[in-house]
């Protein structure tokens, strides 16, 4: 018990303190040597077009690009993971399909992202989706998917809903077994077909699971570097495009030597979770109680 | 099954039923088909390529190596031993297999033993250290890197592996000690009053009876520590600047920024990253998928 409550307070929890003071300073490097109060956060909200740029339509940088994946990425993969439960529920070979879905999870982010990059590849000879797609259709140019400002994040949100789908579809497989048998039956004796089982019973009585899946993806989003790190490279992408917060965080702490502006950047990641700690607390006395 | 279907000739519907649901369930078959085949081939690609030629792929697709069988271990060879502008990825295979090892084993240690005090002892303030280590579980661990690495640069932490075993476990135990807890509250009151009616100390008890009893949950979570360690950038990013001490996921990077089109040489580095996570996957992945669903979705 002692060692690993003096661990989490040392490397944690004052730390954790100590970043929201610093935020408030300036300084190069880790001299922090200027309080500068809350023009930190002024700057990054205000004056950071990396960060946040309203001034143009539609709006861009880091905080953009981390709601852009909320609103895309976390419904697809919910989906995509949803749709290979039910229908790998529905044949004999469902443990081998499961385990093939399921691999990417097993993989570092770096190398899920070097497959990505490969299969991107504008160099026909390499770059598998050009290389189909000049297969089909006539006259097709290859694309530079990770190089063109606005396919990067497309293309890594596809690499992103490759590597996760796993980790949604064995969550949502396993309450799908959860619900009784009968209730299936009794919907098929009244003659409901495939589809409509799957919209008006299974989807509803997944709801809880589905919500913490959710949470799950959302957090994912939030905390997300790796991906962005290896497929956009260190600028974060053509012209920064694909910058999210996390990677805002590491580039203005360790390569641009502004830590104070980069421990903003880590408290505003800290406010962002807030809500789904308090969420997780109160799930979790609920469940203590019961 | 079909043993039971041979027995009851009598129940089995008719051939053109059978025909008929068969073939109502082959848009299932080919959804199904096409979905794995999304998810395997990019892998199976990037396998190919690295174990082709490096002239062959430049000039054909790695699609075509599958007719053709020009293969070499060249490239493995290479990316092993060559000592260009990074180390060579053997060195770098060699400091994963450091760093992961020990910052697998002292997290479920720490945690085993905290996890068994949340679980079956009774102390002051035990409820709202839970709480906190709840809240804890997402707290970014961007909110922790400038500070640990100020306290690391004055104990002299930072050039060595000390420092990262230490990083990786402080960031490791709340959801160490979270998974275990649930796993170890979950064994029968009676057998641990049992053991402290005879008189078992709490470590005794703790390490005869708790701890045999909880191999499986133990298990994923060795597993879990093991992979994200294994396939974390960041912490190491953070933590090991020195290119003598750094991982394969950072090596890999490290090659990628310096030969970014050099496929031949990326796709075997990635494959080697990726052999011991495939290893562990298909040789225990049982123990994978229960430590997940017991990680997410507390029942």
């Amino acid at each position: 018990m002692a060692p690993a409550a003096l661990l989490i307070a040392t490397l944690i929890v004052y730390p954790m303190f100590w970043t929201i003071r610093l935020s408030l300073y300036g300084g190069q490097g880790f001299n922090f040597t200027r309080f500068v109060g809350l023009d930190n956060f002024v700057r990054l909200l205000t004056a950071d077009p990396n960060f946040l740029d309203l001034s143009q339509f539609p709006p861009r940088g880091a905080v953009v690009n981390n709601v852009l994946w909320l609103v895309t990425y976390t419904p697809l993969v919910i989906a995509v993971g949803l749709i290979i439960a039910v229908l790998a529920d529905r044949v004999r070979y469902e443990s081998i399909i499961k385990s093939v879905i399921f691999l990417p999870m097993a993989i570092s982010a770096t190398a899920a992202g070097i497959i990505w990059l490969f299969i991107y590849s504008p160099s026909p000879n390499i770059g598998l989706l050009n290389a189909v797609l000049t297969a089909l259709i006539p006259g097709f140019e290859p694309i530079s998917w990770t190089g063109s400002v606005d396919l990067i994040n497309p293309a890594i949100i596809v690499a992103a809903i490759w590597i996760n789908a796993g980790f949604v579809m064995v969550i949502l497989s396993a309450a799908l077994k959860g619900i009784p048998a009968e209730i299936l039956e009794a919907a098929r004796v009244d003659g409901a077909t495939g589809p409509q089982i799957f919209a008006r019973i299974q989807v509803p009585l997944l709801g809880p699971t589905i919500s913490v899946v959710a949470v799950t993806m959302i957090i994912y989003v939030i905390k997300m570097f790796d991906l962005i790190y290896v497929m956009g490279g260190q600028n974060g992408g053509p012209l920064g495009a694909a910058r999210v917060i996390a990677f805002t965080q590491y580039v203005e702490t360790f390569n641009s030597g502004r830590a104070g502006y980069g421990s903003a950047v880590a408290v505003i990641m800290l406010v962002l979770v807030i809500p789904i700690m308090l969420l997780n607390i109160r799930r979790f006395r609920a469940e203590a109680g019961r | 099954m079909t043993a039971v279907s041979a027995a009851l000739p009598a129940r089995r519907e008719p051939l053109a039923t059978r025909v008929a649901a068969a073939l109502a369930r082959t848009p299932i078959h080919a959804a199904l088909l096409f979905i794995g085949a999304v998810w395997l081939v990019p892998t199976i690609g990037l396998l190919v390529t690295s174990f082709r030629e490096r002239d062959d792929i430049h000039s054909t697709g790695w699609w075509t190596a599958l007719a053709d069988h020009r293969f070499t271990l060249d490239t493995y060879i290479h990316v092993l031993t060559s000592r260009g502008t990074t180390d060579s990825l053997a060195q770098n295979f060699l400091n994963s297999l450091i760093i992961t090892i020990p910052s697998t084993i002292l997290p479920v240690l720490l945690a085993s033993l905290a996890a068994y005090a949340f679980a079956w002892m009774s102390f002051r303030g035990r409820d709202w250290l839970f709480l906190t280590l709840v809240a804890l579980l997402i707290v970014p661990m961007q909110m922790t890197f400038v500070p640990v690495l100020q306290l690391f640069n004055v104990v002299h932490l930072t050039g060595n592996f000390l420092g990262i075993w230490i990083a990786h476990t402080a960031y490791g135990l709340p959801f160490a000690i979270y998974l275990l807890q649930s796993s170890f509250a979950g064994l029968p009151r009676s057998l641990i009053e049992a053991a402290r009616m005879d008189g078992s100390s709490e470590l005794r008890t703790f390490w005869r009876i708790v701890l045999p009893l909880s191999v499986p949950g133990i298990a994923s979570l060795a597993i879990f520590q093991f992979l994200w360690v294994w396939n974390d950038l960041l912490v190491a990013l953070i933590y090991l600047q020195s290119p003598n001490l750094q991982p394969m996921t950072v090596g890999v990077v490290n090659l990628l920024t310096t030969y970014g089109t050099e496929w031949d040489l990326l796709s075997a580095a990635a494959f080697l990253t990726m052999a011991i996570p495939l290893i562990v996957f298909f040789s225990l992945q049982r123990y994978f998928v229960s430590g997940l669903l017991a990680g997410s979705v507390k029942s």
